[in-house]
């Protein structure tokens, strides 16, 4: 049968990448989000525990874009702060998974004598559920922002481990690798050189993943009163403190809510985008 | 097949004892000495180190371990520091809800998920199958507490089509118990149906390219006939695997779905265990839970044996 | 050992100027440009080309069995019943096929390996053939069953009926895609490589069973192939596809001995000349012997397709061939088909 090739298959990643509507929009939402948690100060006259006794639980309007909530504090100023602590979140287990992740899964694929113990290590914390395992690791550490971090960081470690194991196996086994090897080129220098060049685009692509799974952790802990002090923002925290009103003042919960789900959403299409783009494979079969 | 079997639970075996010095060191990590935590504050330093010394808590850690693993083969994961009861009868006594709202909710899941991403992956590409597939993204994005929380509001205050909240008096029938249990099983169900749709359409769709395929629509059978009989059945496997690994969210959504729901279950147990810094309990949740996990993937392995005639072990 | 005598009863299969189409969303491809074939009842005819030339795409087509971007854009394939019901097969609703496929088409595939549903029986998926076309109850499908898997040469069969795909070497089954082919007789079997995946010494058993076949129950059969060795052995009449054209149809001596297009003629020229006395000596050469290759089919040039890689090529090939009539039977799509002949004899 004859198949044609699309003119994709000569643009860079990039070009793939902003070819595509829906991930160049998810992009956007994103860009959007880090302005607003980047300026904050900048972007609201209000304080975001600037408590107004007389402003308590107003709906939506032109003064209060997203109403306030039972202290009388505005809504939309406690959005954009709290979007600073679930995008720094977000962003530190994202990060910090990559980091350990890289370590453990070129360790495993490398070495061949670890792999066993590392693998069956992932595999045993694969069989707890995340929340359960970060609520445990957060329960044996204390709870603190950056504790948070770590815990969450250690839960999706094995995701960008399994997936640096696996290419590092691969690279392993290619001829210019062996090549390297054999002209006496030391292992840090290969696999700096030929196996992490390898294996960025799979990490970008899962590192994105877990930015969004992080997000959302961290509401559902937030949401248990585990991990976060309650009084720092954040969208889990907002929508925690604001069920009580959900009958009188659904705005409490609703806003936050929202902006969770655009966040998560962005982040899964920007994914989903970005595999596309980086994997040629994909690429080639239109 | 009995030397597959032999490999199989070694590894199972060896995942479990991993599980367990995973958990017995955050239990070390944990702040705090456990004699005072289970004596109170209001002990003296006397007694704290008579049951430290009772508790073994004195000795080297590696003879700990040993200790702990020999309690473990016994049957016995410990006492609850708040509920001064073994902790495996605190668990067993909060089971139930649990076990009803996971499989439950797998069971709505699968009947949304499986028939929806079977049919998009059919008709790929059109109205239906954009539509599926858009939902099932935001299913996945939406935290589900949140998710939990409307529900609650909509068809339990406003509309009064379900309990909003508990698991009904103490002797409240089977029925009351299942009809409490309906909201958040919608709650964790539709999270959990996110995944199951995308994979069960991924999973069609790569079947339904298989040349097989091509092969029974050339015999002149009917189309009904093609995708149930040679298509879904082939799909069923990778989709079978999504639904064990699945297992480790479900547990993960109960353990909040339950604290939307005020359910007292074992996930709501859990997160108390923690706010009470009760680390028997923990780390016997953590224990029983992983072991689950390992021995829900090793039944679905079995179950490959039945539908898969190429599976030989 | 063939004759061409002038066709008596009027064809099974009567192609003409098939196109078929992948259509996208932002483009749309090709595959199958003007097709036009005869098939005789009770014979074979054999559809050449090198990979990417249409062939497969063209029988799929005739099938109904077009991936769900194919479509076929124009012609007409017109199957002759026995009785002289006539059916169009480019025009015809699933619900019709469906009622032909069986019992008056069927089709054997390439890949043996991969053509059985893992999960069934080959028992099971005769049997289902069977049960769908002809009124029969289940043991006396299994009685029917059993029987075709003897014809096609199944050893043990009561055994091996009960045997999953994975059980069996890719040689037993493709006797069973056959088997499956044939238990509800078809009058047309289309052959899309049948023996291109399995190695020489089954490739040689299966071309015999299939001609024995055809002697015993008197099908026509559409073989598709890219290799002339195999032509050699079970066509009568042949037909030669280039660029998703049929560039020449012809018997098959009359093809062998004076080609009357220049890319039939390459094709045999790679060919060691002993083979068309020893044709097990022919199978092993491999098609793609003249320099160049097929065009991509989105960048066609004007005219005849086979003008950039053709030794005759002149400036009137820039312009649109017809097919031409070189003999009895034998058409061509080269206005030069003469001096082509010529050149072939000296």
């Amino acid at each position: 049968m004859s198949a044609v090739t699309a003119s994709a298959t000569h643009a860079g990643p990039l070009r793939v990448l902003l070819q595509n509507r829906v991930v160049t929009l998810s992009i956007v939402v994103l860009g959007i989000f880090a302005i607003a948690a980047i300026f904050a100060p900048y972007l609201t006259p209000y304080q975001p525990n600037g408590l107004s006794m007389r402003e308590r639980l107003l709906p939506p309007s032109s003064e209060h874009w997203a109403g306030t909530d039972e202290l009388g504090r505005d809504i939309f100023t406690r959005l954009i702060y709290a979007g600073r602590v679930s995008l720094a979140v977000g962003l530190g287990v994202a990060a910090l998974a990559s980091v350990f992740g890289v370590v453990l899964g070129i360790l495993a694929g490398f070495f061949s004598r670890l792999d066993p113990a590392i693998s069956r290590l992932l595999d045993a914390m694969m069989a707890f559920p995340d929340v359960l395992l970060a609520i445990a690791l957060l329960a044996a550490f204390g709870g603190s922002l950056l504790n948070l971090i770590i815990a969450l960081a250690i839960v999706f470690t094995p995701r960008i481990a399994r997936v640096v194991r696996a290419s590092s196996l691969v690279v392993r086994e290619l001829t210019y690798v062996e090549a390297a090897r054999a002209l006496g080129v030391s292992t840090p220098r290969i696999l700096f050189h030929h196996v992490f060049r390898n294996i960025t685009s799979p990490i970008i692509v899962q590192a994105t993943f877990i930015f969004a799974a992080a997000m959302l952790s961290e509401a559902g802990l937030s949401f248990l009163g585990i991990g976060i002090d309650p009084s720092m923002p954040t969208w889990g925290v907002m929508i925690s403190a604001g069920r009580q009103y959900i009958d009188t003042a659904g705005w409490l919960i609703l806003f936050p809510g929202l902006a969770i789900t655009i966040c998560v959403v962005a982040l899964q299409l920007t994914g989903d985008g970005l595999r596309d783009a980086l994997d040629p494979r994909i690429r080639k079969s239109i | 097949m009995v030397s597959y079997l032999r490999t199989r639970l070694l590894g199972m075996v060896l995942t479990v004892l991993i599980v367990l010095v995973f958990v017995f060191f955050i239990a070390r990590l944990a702040p705090g000495d456990p004699a005072e935590l289970l004596l109170g504050p209001d002990a003296s330093a006397a007694d704290a180190e008579a049951l430290r010394e009772r508790m073994g808590l004195n000795l080297p850690v590696p003879v700990q371990f040993l200790s702990f693993l020999g309690q473990l083969l016994r049957g016995d994961l410990g006492t609850s520091i708040f509920y001064r009861q073994p902790v495996l009868e605190v668990m067993a006594a909060r089971a139930e809800p649990t076990i009803l709202l996971t499989l439950m909710s797998l069971a709505i899941a699968v009947t949304i998920a499986l028939p929806i991403g079977i049919y998009g992956a059919y008709r790929r590409g059109g109205a239906f199958d954009q539509g599926a597939v858009a939902v099932a993204m935001l299913a996945a994005a939406l935290p589900n507490f949140w998710v939990g929380l409307l529900l609650q509001k909509y068809l339990g205050t406003d509309l009064g089509w379900f309990p909003v909240s508990g698991y009904g008096n103490p002797d409240a029938s089977i029925w009351e118990r299942v009809q409490h249990l309906v909201l958040p099983s919608i709650a964790l169900g539709f999270a959990q149906s996110a995944i199951i749709l995308r994979f069960s359409r991924a999973s069609m769709l790569d079947v339904l390219g298989d040349d097989y395929i091509r092969t029974a629509r050339s015999k002149g059978i009917s189309e009904r006939r093609v995708v149930l009989r040679h298509a879904l059945r082939n799909a069923l496997i990778p989709i079978v695997t999504v639904i064990g690994l699945s297992f480790a969210l479900l547990i993960s959504g109960a353990v909040i779905t339950e604290r939307v729901f005020n359910l007292p279950g074992v996930g709501s147990l859990i997160v108390g265990a923690v706010l009470r810094r009760d680390y028997p309990l923990i780390q016997a949740a953590l224990i029983v839970v992983a072991a689950l996990y390992i021995l829900v993937n090793f039944l679905i392995d079995m179950i490959y044996l039945a539908i898969d005639p190429r599976v030989k072990y | 050992m063939h004759t061409s005598s002038p066709p008596l009863a009027p064809p099974t299969l009567e192609v003409t100027a098939l196109q078929t189409s992948f259509i996208y969303k932002r483009f749309s491809v090709k595959a199958v440009r003007d097709v036009s074939l005869r098939l005789e009842r009770g014979k074979t005819l054999a559809l050449v080309g090198e990979s990417g030339s249409g062939k497969s795409v063209a029988a799929l087509s005739l099938m109904g069995l077009l991936p769900p971007a194919g479509r076929i854009v124009g012609g007409q394939a017109v199957y002759r019943q026995a009785d002289g019901t006539t059916h169009d097969l480019a025009r015809l609703q699933r619900r019709q096929m469906r009622r032909l496929s069986g019992p008056d088409l069927a089709m054997i595939f390439q890949e043996p390996m991969t053509s059985l549903n893992p999960l069934l029986t080959v028992g099971d998926q005769i049997v289902e053939m069977l049960l769908t076309h002809e009124r029969l109850s289940r043991e006396a499908a299994r009685k029917r069953t059993l029987d075709i898997l003897r014809l096609v040469e199944i050893p043990a069969a009561e055994r091996r009926i009960d045997d999953y795909p994975h059980q069996m070497s890719g040689g037993m089954r493709q006797r069973i895609v056959i088997a499956m082919a044939l238990v509800c007789n078809p009058a047309l079997l289309i052959a899309d490589e049948p023996t291109t995946a399995l190695d020489v010494t089954i490739q040689a058993q299966i071309l015999d069973l299939m001609r024995r076949l055809q002697a015993e129950l008197g099908m026509s059969i559409l073989f598709i192939t890219h290799d002339l060795g195999v032509v050699a052995e079970i066509a009568h009449q042949v037909a030669v596809m280039y660029a998703g054209e049929v560039v020449e149809q012809a018997e098959v001596g009359q093809l062998f001995s004076s080609p009357a297009h220049p890319y039939t003629q390459g094709l045999l020229s790679s060919i060691p000349h002993a083979m068309r006395k020893n044709p097990e000596e022919g199978r092993r050469a491999r098609l793609n012997p003249i320099p160049g290759s097929v065009p991509p089919i989105h960048a066609l040039p004007e005219g005849c397709t086979f003008r950039p890689r053709c030794p005759h090529s002149e400036q009137r090939c820039t312009l649109p061939v017809t097919l031409e009539t070189a003999g009895p039977g034998h058409r061509t799509r080269c206005w030069k088909w003469e001096a082509v002949q010529w050149s072939t004899r000296h």
